[in-house]
């Protein structure tokens, strides 16, 4: 049976169950997943791991409670673990005051996406990645396999969402210590594309083996290449669009969004759904909407989940948990790629952030460090590697009056993250020219 | 409690492979987590988890496959599959463990009181409730949170050698924040949550000090905002133990991983300023610098008798007089490093495959009280409960901030400071450690989010640590 028909085998068994005074959502999670791990460009560590579980939360009288339950795979043991978490369930509602930020989508809603190219077989894959590796000191992982969510409601909402993708993650290291971090990711494995991304990599690794240039702390112009834009548009999404965090003022964006501060007009930023590799459902149920959470500076929209919606009087727009953006689009600008070393001119070319938080998350002033290919530039000319460089400023400043330019092209970034499961979201970002970047150890 | 173990051994002797050696590691864990925010009680979020991993070695390479399916059949089918992807894997295998020995022991692990009854659901809300309630009326605190944490975990590890090892845990996690906001300022103060986690029952609520701390709490979230911003300059440093145990974590914790100096987590958590060479001769810290793995202080979160690969679990000195001794490496690393290491071979669960993690890491007492260590202090800040973390990939320069700060002058604690920040170069900061409290000042904490490894995991840590001074930090507060 397929994941599909199990999940609606599960869903209708639900259904089935349930009394006229009890409703249900159920969400289903699962993957089949090969992971492979490189270290010295050989296989350090190799595994498969096919998982499922539904998150059920039974509704009755005004009190919900919810369980994350582990799915065997086989139809019979699975409908006698749903019962039996149905009767948990109801015993926990017993216990249980009725909640006054309960709410519900009723909306019988449907939606299907599946993409099930075939994927390339793993044994070849890391065949291909041992004939470019070679004689390269090369780390990394590669985790490929399909991923299943779906959605069903006693209201009779029904989402699916399937797909097939891959994801290679690496570094190439020099033997004096310094790394360059490439990444290849998608649906349908690109031979041509592939080597490609694996020759750019190479080539920066060169750069790399030249003196590397110190650095004092202070104020210097910086380039932040699209991964690097990624760790602080990341720090963003820590409560910063969340309608809770935004309530409960601990929002790292709460000047924005009260309007005591601005970011540059350059800066638009928008949870783009539609198109996105994520689903186009929340795991409560909602149908997630397209937001404009920053226009030209100012604060827009923010995400709501039904939570937040009853709590505050808001209308609930399909935020996911954390009321987090799990579809981030930034709009590009006028800079082209070509262009980049000569207006940065002499400063800093970063590829990468690492390790961000909050030097102040109310004033939005956050601190994180340089990692992998970061350049010292000279009158628009790569000179030396930086060695590693911890920077502390606002993103009113990073994104506000220091933000000069942002580039026309934008990169598609996947997350690379497998807590717990292999996750859906992305960012669409473009690099930005910073006039001012203060770097503090 | 191991109700399944009876079947699971059935189904291990009835496997068939032809690898020279498998294993199987079974994971059930079932969880509660009950918050009450603003009085209003929130939904409950239960979970049941179980499942394994199949281990093969065939002609020294290893792979595993994880399942969701224990039938039989399930088990047989993910480790054939483990073993098509051993062959298939063998031509590229970094690692060739033909001779690296594996486990044999048998024997059972539990955490402490386990089988005390632990307070029903509602009696759990109530509780809850109960604190929520007692956060004073104030329109400036705009939001307060009281939660608890559940969390049983049942493992048992069988192998084609003879192991069987069986370990139950059921862990705590109380926690109490609340935030006040001026029209400005929001700051936010907290007690347990991420900071604090102990195996046993309900002994830790107490252990954790939720129950009656709300008043105390909510007014410190006050004073903070009426408090003028941490000073910028060189500070001797007074470190409580609830930001200690992040200190210890970030720059001796992670930096001492032997996997990580093996090369391993380059791409993701990082490397180490430390070297293989170092073991044996670096001064880590000042001579006051004692440092132990300790699995037997049995409320501690990663107290265990046997780590994820079997091998048995001991005390250990890490740093000893400040010297560098041992690095935190499980089996594996050991055989691949020839160095002696611990037993921290630990996965997050079912479906992730044990690497080097850190368990319980702590730091022996000193002998000075808390009264000394203020008393010894000129031109200082005292610095409380960890709120930001930041480290570079080597482990060594770092930027860490606090809930609450406030100055020391001429040995003496004055006014309260917001956003108390320092930064400093681990492999020299361990070195400007200048007093180390007594037994008084010390504390078992923990946290349940440690975060590594690719596939990425998380694990729970334990770090108990006494109070701590170090000389002559940077230190500076926020923008507001």
């Amino acid at each position: 049976m397929s994941h599909q028909d199990q999940f609606h085998a599960l869903a209708d068994g639900l259904s089935a169950a349930i009394t006229s005074e009890e409703r249900f959502t159920l969400s289903y999670n699962a993957e089949a997943s090969d992971f492979i791990r490189f270290n010295q460009g050989k296989v350090r560590q190799a595994g498969h791991v096919q998982q499922a579980s539904v998150y059920f939360k039974l509704i009755a009288d005004g009190r919900h409670a919810n369980l994350d339950l582990t799915l065997s795979g086989e139809s019979d043991v699975d409908q006698q673990r749903l019962k039996q978490a149905l009767e948990q369930l109801r015993e926990t509602l017993t216990l249980l005051p009725q909640d006054p930020y309960l709410s519900l989508n009723d909306e019988p809603w449907h939606s299907s996406n599946v993409q099930d190219t075939p994927l390339p077989d793993s044994a070849q894959v890391v065949d291909r990645i041992a004939q470019l590796g070679e004689g390269l000191d090369l780390v990394g992982i590669y985790a490929a396999g399909p991923i299943y969510r779906g959605f069903a409601s006693s209201s009779g909402a029904l989402g699916w969402h399937q797909a097939n993708s891959f994801n290679f993650d690496w570094s190439l290291f020099h033997e004096n210590g310094q790394a360059v971090k490439a990444n290849y990711a998608g649906h349908q494995w690109d031979d041509e594309a592939f080597t490609r991304r694996f020759a750019l990599a190479r080539e920066q690794l060169e750069f790399l083996g030249r003196p590397a240039h110190k650095l004092a702390p202070g104020q210097y112009r910086a380039y932040l290449a699209p991964a690097a834009l990624e760790e602080v548009i990341g720090m963003l999404c820590w409560g910063g669009f969340s309608a809770q965090s935004l309530a409960n003022k601990t929002s790292p964006l709460q000047r924005l969004y009260d309007a005591h501060a601005a970011l540059s007009p350059l800066v638009s930023l928008d949870e783009q759904v539609t198109g996105s590799l994520s689903p186009a459902f929340s795991g409560e149920g909602y149908r997630r909407s397209d937001l404009s959470l920053v226009a030209d500076g100012i604060a827009r929209d923010r995400l709501i989940d039904s939570r937040s919606a009853a709590e505050y009087g808001l209308v609930a727009n399909g935020a996911g948990w954390g009321e987090s953006p799990s579809a981030l689009s930034m709009n590009g600008g006028a800079l082209a790629l070509d262009d980049v070393l000569k207006a940065l001119g002499t400063g800093l070319y970063i590829s990468n952030l690492w390790y961000l938080n909050f030097s102040d998350r109310n004033a939005g002033r956050m601190t994180g460090m340089t990692r992998f290919a970061t350049f010292w530039v000279e009158d628009g000319k790569i000179k030396a590697p930086v060695s590693t460089m911890r920077f502390d400023d606002s993103i009113f400043s990073l994104l506000g009056d220091s933000l000069e330019q942002l580039t026309a092209q934008r990169e598609l970034i996947l997350s690379t993250s497998t807590y717990s499961q292999r996750q859906t979201a992305s960012n669409l970002l473009p690099g930005a020219l910073i006039s001012k970047l203060t770097l503090t150890l | 409690m191991f109700d399944f173990s009876a079947h699971l051994k059935q189904r291990f002797a009835a496997l068939r492979s032809g690898a020279q050696f498998f294993s199987l590691r079974y994971v059930k864990q079932t969880s509660q987590h009950l918050s009450v925010r603003k009085n209003i009680a929130e939904p409950p979020h239960l979970s049941t988890d179980e499942g394994a991993m199949l281990t093969v070695r065939i002609n020294g390479v290893e792979a595993y496959a994880a399942t969701n399916d224990l039938s039989q059949r399930g088990l047989q089918a993910a480790l054939e599959r483990a073993e098509n992807q051993a062959r298939m894997l063998a031509s590229h295998a970094l690692l060739d463990l033909s001779d690296q020995p594996v486990a044999t022991s048998c024997a059972d692990y539990l955490s402490p009181n386990l089988n005390s009854a632990f307070p029903s659901l509602s009696d759990c809300y109530a509780l809850l409730g109960s604190e929520s309630a007692n956060v004073p009326h104030d329109e400036r605190l705009v939001n307060w949170q009281v939660s608890l944490g559940l969390e049983n975990v049942e493992q048992i590890y069988l192998n084609s050698a003879g192991a069987q090892i069986r370990q139950a845990h059921r862990f705590v996690f109380p926690g109490l924040s609340v935030t006040a906001y001026d029209g400005q300022d929001s700051q936010s103060r907290s007690l347990g949550r991420e900071n604090f986690g102990q195996q046993g029952g309900a002994e830790v609520i107490d252990a954790c000090g939720i129950i009656g701390a709300a008043r105390q709490v909510a007014d410190q979230a006050l004073q903070l905002i009426m408090a003028p911003n941490t000073p910028t300059g060189p500070r001797d440093l007074l470190l409580l133990p609830d930001q200690m145990i992040l200190q210890i974590h970030e720059s001796i914790g992670h930096p001492l991983e032997l996997d990580r100096i093996l090369g391993d987590e380059r791409n993701y958590a990082g490397t180490s300023f430390v070297n293989v060479s170092d073991f044996g001769s670096l001064q880590y810290g000042s001579s006051l610098l004692n440092v132990t793995f300790d699995p037997n202080i049995p409320e501690q979160l990663a107290s265990y008798g046997y780590d994820d690969d079997g091998t048995p679990a001991s005390k250990q000195f890490l740093i000893r007089d400040g010297i560098l001794e041992r690095p935190l490496g499980g089996a594996l690393s050991q055989y691949r490093s020839g160095m002696e290491g611990v037993a921290n071979s630990r996965a997050c669960s079912w479906n992730r495959a044990p690497i080097d993690r850190m368990a319980n890491l702590n730091i022996e007492p000193g002998g000075q009280s808390m009264e000394q260590l203020v008393s010894g202090i000129e031109h200082g800040i005292l610095m409380s409960t960890n709120r930001s973390w930041s480290i570079d990939d080597a482990r060594n320069k770092f930027q860490f901030g606090c809930e609450w700060g406030q100055l020391i002058e001429n040995g003496e604690i004055k006014g309260v400071v917001k956003n108390p920040n320092y930064r400093a170069i681990s492999a020299q900061f361990w070195r400007s450690l200048s007093a180390v409290g007594d037994a008084s000042t010390s504390k078992v904490l923990g946290t349940p989010n440690c975060g590594k490894g690719e596939p990425n995991q998380v694990v729970r840590v334990g770090h108990a640590s006494p109070a701590c001074v170090f000389a002559n930090v940077d230190v500076f507060g926020g923008d507001a």
